[in-house]
Formats: structure tokens, C-alpha cells, sequence
């Protein structure tokens, strides 16, 4: 590993809040594109049920 | 005299609804195994493994997040006018449902872009945003892709939606090669690319390597995210088809 200790990988000198933010984010767009398509999958086939 | 244009079988096959539902359905455990795989070796390889910038430091981590977002972003919108202009031209319904599903994909695509990079350059340039030919053009992406979303879910016409979006994604393909050549025509403070077809990237194998991952494991998530929203696309479209109708009846079975 290129940090020698788990509190150095979280605050990456001093560039934690940046980076982590940057990873979060990431995080929460790519699974929004996978659950809404998922969402309206389901809601389909629940409104189409008689 | 009209001539008729003899495209290959595969490509009708392509502008079935029904086809291309069978075929994405086949083809989405594999992507969705490749991206899981492959963010999840990139994640770990960017945030613990690569060394550090030796100028930016640790902040350098974040183009493991922004080069592949912005080269998606800009990907995917090649794709948009690409399947819109295919929609025009041949009246294929697929073509314009994927036309459709690429853009609210590509608009979060490119604020995660746009986001990164403001993040990115408050430690490294010492501002969020500076109103440069590159911050610029990514910009106008973002609201080319608000335009072509909102043409297609609120004109009222499936048919005049898909047109409108279709040439506005069209029209809107000059910005493509601004942005890429926007760091070589005007001053900036961006850094120039990093991947090149020509040369071999400036940085050491340590950091490219993951960062080669990550624009893999990226485009594997496009096609799983792309997939699932033409597919819902097409449950809805053709809802009333017989081979829908029974989608919904086996559904009910397994319930």
C-alpha cells in the first residue's frame, strides 16, 4: 500500500475531504443510474398487474 | 427513383424492440460482473496503491474519477446523435429509445465530471471554476444534454421528440471536438490529455494502469446503465405487444 497507516489513507496530507468527496460522489451517481432504471423496471410490471 | 439502400440483416434485427430486449437481457450479467470487477480492482488500485503526484499530491487521486467521467460523458453523447441520427434516418424505434436513455445517463455523467473537477481544482488551481475553454465547453455538454432530455420528455409527440432530439444532438456534435481541442487552440490552465492513440502516456505505468481500469470499468457500467434504461424504455413503448403482455403474465406466475 502507498500509506503506511489506515488514518493516512483518510486524510491523504490534507487532501482527504477533496478526494473522498470526489469518490462519494462518483458513488452516488453511477448507482443512481443503475437503481432508477431498476425502480421504473419494477414499477412496470407492479402497474401492469391485474 | 428512389435507390434502396441494402443494410445487413443484424442492422434490422437491431430495430426490433423485441430483439434488442432479448439480446441486452443475455448481454447484462456479463457487463454488470466486468464494471463490479473492474471499478471495484480501479477504486482500490487509485485510492491505496498508485503514488502520489509528486506537485499535487494525494488531490492527483481524483483523475481516477474525473478522466473517465469526462471521456464518458463525451462518449456517450457521440452515441446519442450518433443512434438520433439513425432514428432520422431510418425510423428505427430502438435507435431513438437509446437516444432517449443516453441523456439523463450522460447529464449525470458529465456533472460527475464538472463536479471532480471543480473539486480537483480548488487545492490544485486555488478555485472551483475558472471560465476557461475546456471548463467552458464541458459546461455547454452539460446543458446540450438538459436540452436533448428535456425535447424528449415533454414534447408531447413521441415521434416530434425523437426529431427534436435527434437534431439538437446533432447540431450540438461541434462542441465534441471543442472540447477536445480546447486545451491546444486557447490558454488554459487544464492539463492536456493523458491517453492518446499516438503516444504512450506521460505518467508512469503505476498510474495510468488503474487509471486504464477505470475508463474500462466505466464504459462497462454505461452499457449495464444504458441497457436497463433502453429496456424500460421499451416495456413502456410497447406494453401493449403481445410479447410484453406475456413478459407481465410470467412476471405474475413467479410473484
Amino acid at each position: 500500500m502507498y500509506f503506511d497507516s489506515f488514518s493516512e489513507l483518510l486524510d491523504m496530507g490534507g487532501h482527504g475531504l477533496y478526494v473522498w468527496i470526489c469518490y462519494a460522489i462518483a458513488l452516488a451517481i453511477l448507482l443512481f443510474n443503475i437503481v432508477s432504471p431498476l425502480l421504473k423496471t419494477k414499477q412496470f410490471f407492479y402497474h401492469h398487474y391485474r | 427513383m428512389t435507390k434502396n439502400w441494402k443494410m445487413p440483416k443484424w442492422f434490422y434485427q437491431l430495430g426490433s424492440p423485441r430483439w434488442f430486449y432479448d439480446i441486452s437481457g443475455k448481454l447484462l450479467p456479463g457487463f454488470s460482473i466486468a464494471a463490479l470487477l473492474l471499478l471495484l480492482v480501479g477504486v482500490v488500485w487509485a485510492l491505496a496503491f498508485a503514488p502520489a503526484d509528486y506537485q499535487q499530491g494525494n488531490s492527483f487521486r481524483i483523475i481516477y474519477i474525473h478522466v473517465p467521467a469526462a471521456i464518458l460523458a463525451q462518449s456517450c453523447y457521440i452515441m446519442m446523435a450518433i443512434a438520433g441520427a439513425i432514428s432520422l434516418i431510418w425510423k428505427m424505434k430502438v435507435a431513438d429509445m437509446v437516444a432517449k436513455s443516453c441523456a439523463p445517463l450522460g447529464a449525470t455523467i458529465a456533472v460527475l465530471a464538472l463536479a471532480t473537477g471543480a473539486i480537483w481544482g480548488k487545492p490544485t488551481w486555488g478555485a472551483w471554476w475558472v471560465w476557461d475553454a475546456r471548463l467552458t465547453s464541458m459546461l455547454i455538454l452539460l446543458f446540450l444534454y438538459i436540452g436533448v432530455y428535456t425535447l424528449h420528455t415533454t414534447v408531447e409527440s413521441e415521434v416530434n421528440a425523437g426529431q427534436a432530439g435527434a437534431v439538437l444532438s446533432l447540431v450540438g456534435l461541434v462542441n465534441i471536438p471543442i472540447i477536445k481541442y480546447s486545451v491546444e487552440w486557447w490558454n488554459t490552465l487544464h492539463q492536456p490529455a493523458t491517453f492518446t492513440v499516438t503516444e504512450k502516456p506521460a505518467m508512469p505505468s503505476e498510474m495510468w494502469v488503474p487509471l486504464l481500469i477505470m475508463v474500462l470499468g466505466f464504459y462497462c457500467f454505461f452499457a449495464v446503465s444504458l441497457m436497463l434504461r433502453t429496456r424500460v424504455e421499451i416495456l413502456h413503448r410497447e406494453r401493449r405487444s403481445g410479447w410484453v403482455q406475456q413478459l407481465i403474465e410470467e412476471r405474475q406466475h413467479v410473484l
